[in-house]
């Protein structure tokens, strides 16, 4: 058996982590090749090669790709599917764009989000917000997948030694459905959110966009990534790609902090795979002291400038 | 323009879903059911748009029990001019959906079909997207902001370290993230002007469409989360625990 994945990377460079735990899922199901389409890639094709698990890197570089739209690279994918029995895709923002469509392509029903292999065929995926899971057998033969990067540990980054193919005939690189215009990258020093071994997040008891510095020198100290609710997203208190939940980002780290959130199912969908999750909040019936190990009754106010000063006293 | 919005009636986000005592599915007697809230932003855009004037016709469809007749008559209330309900017992995937919506694109001929990014029950995220490739559209998934010029469609997508924006030719399949607007509650007299909307309905074995479904469910659980819930009582005794206990700082 043959898989193919789908590398997901970053405007500079560098393979995001979830598209190392794509490739871990996909070692479980047979012999794994990546694609990776894109303009301009730079080392990337060395990097891929690297990656631990991977037998083959296929190399689409071609100005269509450059934006990963999901009308070309569906048409790309779909051009090479006859040679695989597993495509998989990372489940981010352009996994979940692309994979539906190609399965639109192959008149294939995609499987989404999943956590855990139990076979070939079988697999286990959150619905109802996480709050279910469900196992579930495809009977397609070709098996379209989207992984959750949290579900996987990712591969090494070292070790591999691919061979490296160029592809030449290009599928899907004459339509033009949709043409890029922008993109508006929200800059940070911090480390990514997906894949941080600290999180705090901060939701509608923040209160302001200023207060959320109170997050930030607490996350200075840990090193940590900053999430939020989405409340606190939408009362625009912080950028979008920080919410966490449901229709946000799924994040697993070490220890996740959720500083004014109450807890709601679709929040708790997003942090569900965290080792340790701690609670500040200043109402005791909050829903998400019984989603966290720890917890502090409190007013965040209070507790958030105490848990700087100490934390530093700790280093 | 012409828009088709499809809708799904889902169990309440606000309730939390429970597995039958038999294990075979999630318990819906009795239970609150509504629209997807994703769907109900993709019905608010389209009345917003219009509106504007901009959109003269939205037609919505839903494909289920005959019940989801209920939440045809929520977007009609909203704003949607009338409504079609494709009636089956069986449940759909999303594949199968976008081969029924397909259908009545073609025959319906609009401009662009604008829906919600997932639902709220089953997470999937994909019949948007096959939809799109079954038509040969093109695509804006996750949209936070849409404009609409002669012909073309520019879209603000979420993704993942940011926002695109994007430019498609139309006609195209929209999905929507939640934060495209805020969708209106139907006031008392909506409610009553909507029941006067047309809403057909047709059986899905009328259409003649082959639909198979190929995603088994082999079983469900409940997710239990295991913590401890350990209540402390300062920050001194939380960095103990962290530290000593959990080891994570
Ligand atoms: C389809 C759908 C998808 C959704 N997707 C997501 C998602 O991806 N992510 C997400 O987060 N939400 C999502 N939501 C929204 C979710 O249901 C909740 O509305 C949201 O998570 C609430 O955010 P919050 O906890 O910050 O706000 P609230 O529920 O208002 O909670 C604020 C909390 O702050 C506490 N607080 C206030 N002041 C203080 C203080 N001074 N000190 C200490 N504590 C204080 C309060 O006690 C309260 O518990 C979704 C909803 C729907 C319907």
């Amino acid at each position: 058996m043959t898989v193919l994945v789908l590398l997901s990377y970053e405007k500079g460079n560098y393979i995001r982590p979830i598209t190392r735990s794509a490739i871990t899922a996909a070692t479980k199901l047979g012999d794994v090749h990546v694609l990776l389409a894109g303009k301009d890639l730079g080392d990337l094709a060395q990097k891929a090669s690297a990656l631990s698990g991977v037998k083959k890197v296929l190399i689409a570089d071609h100005e269509a790709y450059a934006h990963m739209l999901a009308e070309p690279t569906a048409d790309l994918i779909e051009s090479l599917a006859d040679s695989y029995d597993t495509i998989i895709v990372p489940a981010n923002a352009e996994g979940k764009d692309i994979l539906p469509r190609v399965a639109g392509l192959l008149d294939i029903q995609p499987v989404s989000d999943i956590v855990e292999i139990i076979d070939t065929n079988t697999f286990v995926r959150p619905i109802y917000a996480g709050s279910i899971l469900a196992t579930v057998k495809t009977h397609d033969n070709k098996k379209l997948l989207s992984v959750r990067g949290t579900a996987f540990a990712p591969t090494a980054e070292e070790g591999g030694s691919a061979e490296i193919e160029k592809l030449t005939h290009f599928s899907g690189s004459e339509k033009t459905l949709s043409k890029f215009c922008e993109l508006k990258i929200s800059q940070s020093d911090r480390p990514e959110l997906e894949s941080a071994r600290v999180v705090i997040s901060g939701g509608r008891g923040m209160q302001s966009s200023d207060n959320f510095v109170l997050i930030e020198k607490v996350a200075d100290q840990l090193n940590a990534a900053i999430g939020a609710s989405r409340a606190a997203v939408d009362a625009g208190f912080i950028n979008n790609d920080c919410q966490v939940g449901q229709t946000g980002k799924i994040v697993a780290p070490e220890l996740y902090i959720a500083v004014g959130i109450s807890g709601a199912i679709q929040h708790l969908a997003g942090i569900k795979e965290s080792k340790v999750i701690v609670a500040i909040n200043k109402d005791p019936d909050a829903p998400i002291f019984k989603a966290s190990n720890y917890g502090i009754v409190g007013d965040l106010f209070e507790i958030l400038p105490q848990l700087e000063e100490k934390l530093g006293a700790l280093k | 323009m012409k828009v088709i919005v499809p809708v799904k009636r889902v169990v309440d986000s606000n309730i939390k879903p429970l597995v039958k005592s038999d294990g075979s599915g999630i318990e819906i007697n009795g239970v609150k059911m509504s629209m997807n809230p994703f769907d109900e932003t993709a019905v608010e855009e389209a009345v917003q748009l219009k509106e504007k004037n901009i959109v003269t016709e939205i037609i919505v469809i839903s494909i289920g029990e005959i019940k989801c007749q209920d939440i045809l008559r929520t977007a009609m209330a909203m704003g949607a001019d009338r409504g079609i309900l494709v009636t089956t017992d069986q449940a759909v995937e999303s594949l199968s959906v976008a081969k029924i919506l397909k259908h009545f694109v073609e025959k319906e001929k609009p401009d662009f079909v604008l829906m919600g990014k997932q639902a709220s029950d089953d997470d999937m995220n994909a019949t948007g997207q096959i939809l799109a490739a079954k038509l040969g559209w093109a695509q804006g998934t996750f949209i936070s902001k849409l404009e609409l010029s002669e012909g073309k469609a520019k879209v603000t997508r979420e993704i993942d370290d940011g926002q695109e924006i994007l430019e498609l030719t139309l006609p195209a399949v929209l999905t929507t993230d939640l934060r495209l607007n805020e969708p209106r509650y139907a006031s008392l007299p909506n409610i009553m002007k909507a029941r006067k909307k047309p809403l057909e309905t047709v059986a899905l074995t009328d259409l003649g469409i082959d639909l198979k479904n190929s995603l088994e469910i082999v079983s469900i659980k409940e997710f239990s989360s295991s913590r401890e819930s350990i209540i402390v009582d300062s920050v001194d005794a939380l960095l103990d625990k962290l530290k000593n206990e959990a080891k994570v700082i």
